[in-house]
Parts: C-alpha cells; structure tokens; sequence
C-alpha cells in the first residue's frame, strides 16, 4: 500500500481534501471531556486549558465573548480555538518563542451563559506574505452543532494603531464590517469579542 | 507539559480548499445550521503564518492507553460492551505525503447509540465502561489507530424521524491551522447512511463516499475485532518553484 499512489488521487497525484462535518452537539466529549462530565479522563485535564505559564513574555490578557445565532441567541454548545504569536511576534515551536507561551488554547461557551473566554497574551506582530507587517491578532476557529465547516476569523484590538496599515484589515471591502474584527474595551487586559454567526453585524470569516 | 514541540521544516503556502466539496453553510436539510450560517461570502486571502502555521503536539500529550476507548474509562479489567473495532488509516495530505505526529481525536455514542452527555436523552442506556472519546498520533508514516466498541445508530431531532447512521467523529490537526478539521466516519453498508441529513450537506457524492470506512478483512485481528480502513486527507501546501516566499516563512 505504501508507496504507491493513493486510490483517491488524480492524474496528477492530488488527493481531495475530507470533507468536513459538523463537530455536533457533543463535540465536548472529544475535545474537552472533563468539562463534559467526563470524570478523570486524559488525567482530568482538557488540552489546551490553558496556554500561558508564570513567567511568560508581554501584556497578560484576558479575551472573551458570545457566539449568536441569527435570531441574536447565543451559542451555549460552541467550541472555540485560538492560534497566536507570543508578545514577539514569534509562533510556539519557532525559534526564539516563549517557552512559557503554547500560542494555541480551546474552551467550549458556558452551557448556561454563553460565555467563552481565553487567558492569553497580547500576541506581537507577524510578516504578511509580501514582507508587511500584520497588525496583532489573534485567529479564532470555531465549530458547532449546526456549523458544518469550521469557522475563521481574527481578532485584532480597537485601537490599536497598526490597524490602519494591516493588509487583510484593508481587505474588508465594506469599511463598517472591519469593526466586527476588533475586540473591545481593554479595561484591566479585559477584550471583548463577540461574534454573530449572521444577521446584520455578521463577523467576517475568512476562507483561507 | 510543553504543549508544542518544534516545527518540523519549511511551511508552504497552502493550496486553496475545493469548497465544492464540503458542506455550504446553509443546509436547510439539517435545519440547525440555518440560524448558524453565515450568509455572507467568506473574505479570501493566501495564508499568512497565523494560518499557515499550528500547533505541534509532542508525544506526551498522549497518554498510554488513551486510544483504547474499550478500556479508557472503564473500570479496571473490565470492557465497554458492544463489537469490538479497530478503526485505522492514514493521515495524507493533499499531496499525498503522510502527516507524521499529528493529533486525531475521536468521539462517538456507546454501542447502543447514546452518548455520555447531559443533554443526551436517549432511551437507550449508556454503558458505565464506556465514556465514549479517544485519541492517538499518527506515526512516522502517518498512520493512526484507536480500539473502540461499533457506536450505535441514534435518533435526532430534525425532521420526525430522523436517524444518525453509526458514525465517529473525528478531529485532526495538521501543521497549520488552516488544515484544522472535524469529520465524522461512517460504515460502510450501513442501511441509513442514504437517509441521513447531516452525510448528505456535503454536496459530492463521492465526497460522501470517501467519509465511509471500509471493513478491511486483511487487517481484521482473528477472534479479536474487526478493522476498519479510513484514511484522511488535509489541505495540501503548494510546493511551486519561482515562488515568492519571505525568509523564515
Ligand atoms: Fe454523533
């Protein structure tokens, strides 16, 4: 089997991708099982609790919201997860990168509230493609029962001044959509972001 | 616990997702996604490193025994009750190389068809050996294996009389985000898996067909389990000379 080419692939070699499906209404069971209910499994600790350490580099930050629906209800069986540069700039793994920093954290919205919140670090800036430098952010992946595909989005700070020369923020066509980006407040390292899923101030996802 | 480990590598530009074959946002056939749509097209960009990188596990993070949802909750010396599986397959990407050292995470309802969750009504019982989620790390070669009982068909609220076919859901990390993905894995035979609403939002029939798993009588440990074949792919990363590419990158 090994070696040769895959019964999937094209004339070229190509494989297609898996098709996506919905993490379901116990998408917890998989990911975050003791916040399931799961008593002691995986040694009663969820990966990805917690992403930061005492002793990491930069601004401690907290960043939290709700995910609505369309009709403004919010997700209380949602799973989120975030991937960021260090306060440097620098991505776990990379040379040079906070030790005490993993970059990449998930938590599931409260079965009650709605909230979700990530104990993070207020990430540096990191090269575009094309050699400019990114704003700070933050990117967010959520899934759900009823989300068929994993959504994509960013989370930059209101504010923040390399927001006016980021190349994706400059992307969004219609101006008043970038204010869906931008975590708000910043009060004792507190952010907030919510996210809509549609209806009027339906966040922007991004197809990467 | 380091979560991370170093990045094996250079880290490509990746090949732009087929949206043709996955399920559009809005399926009115599984009416929960019609309020949890987006109805505005996706901003579209080429990765940047944000995207283009990931988490990287280490071997720590799994636990010895973690992919044996036979044994993984239960009480000691006993089993989950149901058939016994083995689910198998290779993680590839879309050029066909295997993802070594990845993460796959698995969960599924108990033989019966109910899950281990509060919100889980089923009339069907659960089974206190069994707690229904598992992961392992695909090897060198990126191959994965996990031991699990056969889940049971269940019953959903959608239309009335709706049914889930046999499934686990399975999650996968690759090396960049943007090849994060959650699936879910059918069983080939299956007599519902033509009626179920949530396989068919996905629009290709053979993309439908590729989430089916084979039974693989080569693989199938004699008196033991019977095995199933599954393999998965990720997005794929461009390997194009005369690209330009930043250093570090
Ligand atoms: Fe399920």
């Amino acid at each position: 089997m090994q070696g040769r080419s895959h019964p999937w692939a094209n004339a070229l070699g190509w494989l297609p991708e898996t098709a996506s499906q919905t993490g379901g209404p116990y998408v917890h069971i998989g990911c975050v099982p003791s916040f399931a209910g799961l008593e002691g499994m995986y040694g009663g600790r969820d990966l990805g609790a917690s992403c930061r350490r005492d002793g990491h580099v930069g601004e401690a930050i907290t960043v939290e919201g709700r995910v609505f629906d369309g009709t403004g209800a919010p997700l209380r069986d949602a799973l989120l997860e975030l991937w960021q540069a260090d306060a440097n700039g620098r991505f776990a793994g990379e040379d040079g990168s906070d030790p005490a920093f993993d970059g990449w954290s998930r938590q599931p919205t409260d079965g009650e509230t709605g909230l979700y919140r990530f104990e993070t670090v207020r990430p540096g800036r990191v090269v575009w493609p094309d050699g400019r430098m990114q704003a700070p952010h933050i990117g967010l992946w959520i899934v759900a029962r009823g989300i068929n595909v994993g959504l994509y989005t960013r989370v930059y700070f209101e504010g923040d001044p390399a927001n006016e020369e980021d190349p994706l923020l400059a992307r969004v066509e219609h101006g008043e959509r970038r204010a869906t980006l931008m975590a708000r407040g910043g009060e004792d390292d507190v952010w907030r972001f919510d996210i809509h899923l549609q209806g009027p101030k339906e966040t922007v996802f991004f197809d990467v | 616990m380091r979560t991370m480990i170093k990045r094996p590598g250079a880290q490509g530009a990746l090949v732009q997702r087929d949206l043709s074959i996955h399920p559009p946002a809005h399926a009115p056939g599984y009416k929960t996604s019609v309020l949890r749509s987006p109805r505005l097209a996706p901003i579209s960009f080429d990765a940047s490193p944000t995207e283009a990188t990931g988490p990287i596990f280490g071997p720590d993070v799994v636990g010895p025994g973690d992919d044996d949802l036979l044994t993984n909750y239960a009480a000691p010396g006993e089993s989950a009750i149901g058939p016994r599986i083995v689910v198998m397959g290779r993680l590839l990407d879309g050029s066909g190389r295997p993802v070594p050292r990845a993460l796959i995470e698995v969960w599924q309802a108990n033989a019966g068809g109910r899950y281990r969750h509060k919100r889980d009504g089923y009339l069907a019982p659960l089974d206190p050996n069994f707690g229904g989620c598992g992961r392992c790390m695909t090897d060198d070669d990126g191959w994965y294996s996990f031991r699990t009982v056969q889940p049971g068909a269940y019953p959903w609220p959608n239309r009335a009389n709706d049914w889930r076919p046999a499934h686990i859901h399975i999650s996968v990390f690759g090396e960049a985000f943007a090849q994060r993905l959650i699936t879910q894995m059918y069983f080939e035979g299956d007599p519902l898996i033509p009626h179920c609403p949530i396989l068919h939002t996905v629009p290709d029939a053979a993309a439908v067909d590729r989430l089916v798993a084979r039974f693989d009588k080569s693989a199938t440990i004699p008196m033991d389990a019977c095995t199933w074949r599954f393999d998965i792919v990720l997005r794929g990363r461009r390997q194009t000379p005369f690209e330009n590419r930043m250093e570090g990158l």
